[in-house]
């Protein structure tokens, strides 16, 4: 895996951009799904008028708080690395990110300025139903705020509803339809806020495994994870059917990623997802070595899941380079050919234009609009620059699928021993429940993983590679920030750690 | 809702908030790890190490546009095989 990662200085923006993105992505899904779960405890105290219901709520609802104040903002950091690293790509996309993230920014503020006051003020002062529906409300706003974030990223995935403007070198939208309910848009945000609501729940899970262990707050603890196990077994089952649709979406919009996530180099029919296997880190497109070194394969499933047929053609690494004409798959040696014209035609245009020629001009654009589509392709320097790191790719894949398949078998575990009211005899399954927390974390962010370094070269999918999305300055400059940040978002983390395991070790108050 | 509700709402909204920030505890530690924070971002981050780039150096839309359309049409000045890093290409700023 080592030999895949580029370790030159010109990669510390992105390496930068990951780090602040899995850290900010510490935070999110925590404020995603407690935000519902608080919900339901409330629901849940207004239904019943049960004052340890109230308490209950009250002992989540700070845990939330906590993680909310010490996340928020987090995200900010993005933008600005957009502007200073990512210049070029910003100036791009300007216009198609500008409306979903100034919707975010509107819809955060009037949340954290309202409803937010009112959740944690307003106990007492305001009627329980107004305190409820401001419950709803954060629930419902959080994930909405995340919701346009996620139009943002789906869109670098799968660009819809734009056309390139070659007098302002931007992307200009043409359908906010297009872009807000674009396949990638409503895969994303269905994975990954689902994802939050079972990582949510291993963290109510965890916590009130630490009381039941401790026989301390018991009745609050089984109350808790009662709900957590319902919530948390919807949600991994949702995340299990939302990344089956995003590998359906990726078969037909980012087929090299669908390829590196099960290291399929060939591509064949009856394709089989690798249940498990070590990956021959040497292996290069075109070569003859075998992909790895060892490997345990169910045929026909990743056919099942690239195309809904077990039978069907799914292609791999190689076609997707060098093309399968008998396939009719075009290779990126193809596309990088029509890349290169889009680029020289774009020249074209623009010294025609500045020369004033603007029959010249309108000829260039003509040959421009067929090829524009590799425009991307045309910066390539071979077509094996295509090809994702498949290794990391790989095993951030199989670390999300196999957590994810055990979150399920512990959520109804812990759901069964609800049932059954064997919570408190079953002392085995507190630690499985506190490594499921972490380990969903960890799922979490290999999903993102798979999602962002299956997908390079690009920062636009075929349009823009990241070579020519990021901006020309010091490498210096980026190191030292890219520290700055390290420090101060395990400080930040270090913190919220510190403050939430002093509120747990507290507890909630107790109805006397 | 009477007209005497609607007149004295402002004042209400403001005596729940003040009320509700008075009344913190852990809160108080939380808002001030917020105001650290904010500060950091935007009075050191931002200000000294994330400048906006493109409009630092240049003045006008028309020569940001100048600027990015030269990086994506350089490949056309170095045919394919060119041995320039990918990853460095373009002008310094």
């Amino acid at each position: 895996m080592i030999d895949q990662m580029d370790l030159s200085l010109v990669n510390w923006a992105r390496a930068q951009f990951a780090l602040t993105a899995m850290y900010h992505w510490l935070f999110v899904p925590l404020t995603l799904g407690m935000s519902f779960l608080c919900a339901f405890f409330e629901t849940i105290y207004v239904k019943t008028g049960n004052e340890e219901w109230k308490n209950l709520t009250k002992f989540w609802m700070k845990l939330f708080g906590i993680n909310f104040a010490i996340g928020v903002a987090t995200g900010i950091i993005l933008e600005f690395e957009f502007g200073t690293n990512w210049a070029n790509y910003s100036w791009m996309v300007g216009d198609i990110f500008g409306a979903p993230l100034a919707i975010e920014g509107i819809v955060a503020f009037f949340l954290e300025a309202t409803f937010f006051a009112v959740m944690f003020f307003g106990w007492n002062r305001v009627s329980k139903g107004f305190h409820l529906l401001s419950t709803w409300m954060v629930a419902i706003g959080s994930n909405l705020s995340a919701l346009w974030i996620l139009v943002a990223n789906g869109w670098m995935q799968f660009p819809t509803g734009m056309a390139f403007n070659p007098d302002t070198a931007r992307f200009e939208m043409k359908s906010f339809f297009d872009v807000v309910f674009s396949p990638y848009a409503i895969s994303k945000f269905s994975h990954a806020t689902t994802s939050g609501f079972a990582v949510s729940s291993f963290f109510v899970i965890a916590v009130s495994c630490y009381f039941l262990a401790k026989r301390r707050h018991v009745l609050m603890a089984k109350r808790s994870i009662a709900v957590a196990s319902v919530f948390g077994l919807i949600a991994s089952l949702m995340v299990a059917f939302t990344g089956d649709e995003a590998a359906y979406v990726d078969a037909h919009h980012q087929p090299m990623k669908l390829a590196a996530m099960e290291g399929l180099w060939d591509g064949t029919t009856k394709a089989p997802v690798v249940a498990f296997g070590i990956i021959n880190g040497m292996k290069q497109p075109g070569d003859f070595q075998d992909p790895f070194v060892v490997e345990f394969k169910v045929p026909g499933l990743l056919s099942l899941l690239a195309n809904r047929d077990p039978g069907s053609y799914v292609p791999g690494i190689n076609d997707l380079v060098y093309g399968n004409k008998k396939m009719g798959i075009m290779g990126a040696n193809e596309m990088l050919e029509k890349g290169k014209m889009a680029v020289k035609y774009l020249a074209e245009y623009k010294e025609a234009k500045k020369a004033g020629d603007m029959q010249r001009a309108s000829m260039a654009l003509q040959k421009f609009n067929q090829v524009k589509e590799y425009l991307g392709y045309g910066h390539l320097e071979k077509p094996e620059d295509a090809v994702p790191p498949v290794s990391i790719t790989f095993y951030a894949f199989h670390i999300m699928v196999i957590v994810g398949s055990l979150m399920i078998l512990v959520f109804v575990l812990f759901l069964i021993s609800t049932i059954k009211n064997t919570l408190e005899k079953n002392t085995w399954l507190y630690p499985i429940g506190v490594a499921l927390f972490f380990l969903s974390f960890i799922a979490g962010q290999a999903g993102w993983v798979v999602a962002e370094v299956g997908r390079q070269p690009w920062a636009i999918q075929g349009l823009l590679p990241v070579a020519v999305a990021r901006t020309d300055i010091a490498a210096s400059n980026v190191k030292l920030t890219f520290f700055m940040f390290l420090v101060t978002f395990t400080l930040l983390l270090i913190a919220e750690v510190k403050i939430m395991l002093k509120q747990i070790q507290i507890g909630p108050k107790e109805v006397a | 809702m009477g007209i005497n509700s609607i007149k004295t709402l402002p004042k209400s909204a403001l005596e729940f908030y003040i009320q509700g920030f008075r009344s913190m505890t852990l809160g108080r530690t939380l808002w001030k790890i917020i105001v650290i924070k904010l500060l950091i971002i935007f009075l050191v981050f931002k200000f000294f190490f994330f400048p906006d780039i493109f409009k630092k150096h240049f003045k006008t839309d028309e020569q940001r546009t100048e600027h990015v359309m030269k990086v994506l049409t350089l490949q056309a000045k170095s045919p394919s095989g060119h041995k320039k890093n990918s990853l460095s290409r373009g002008g310094h700023l």
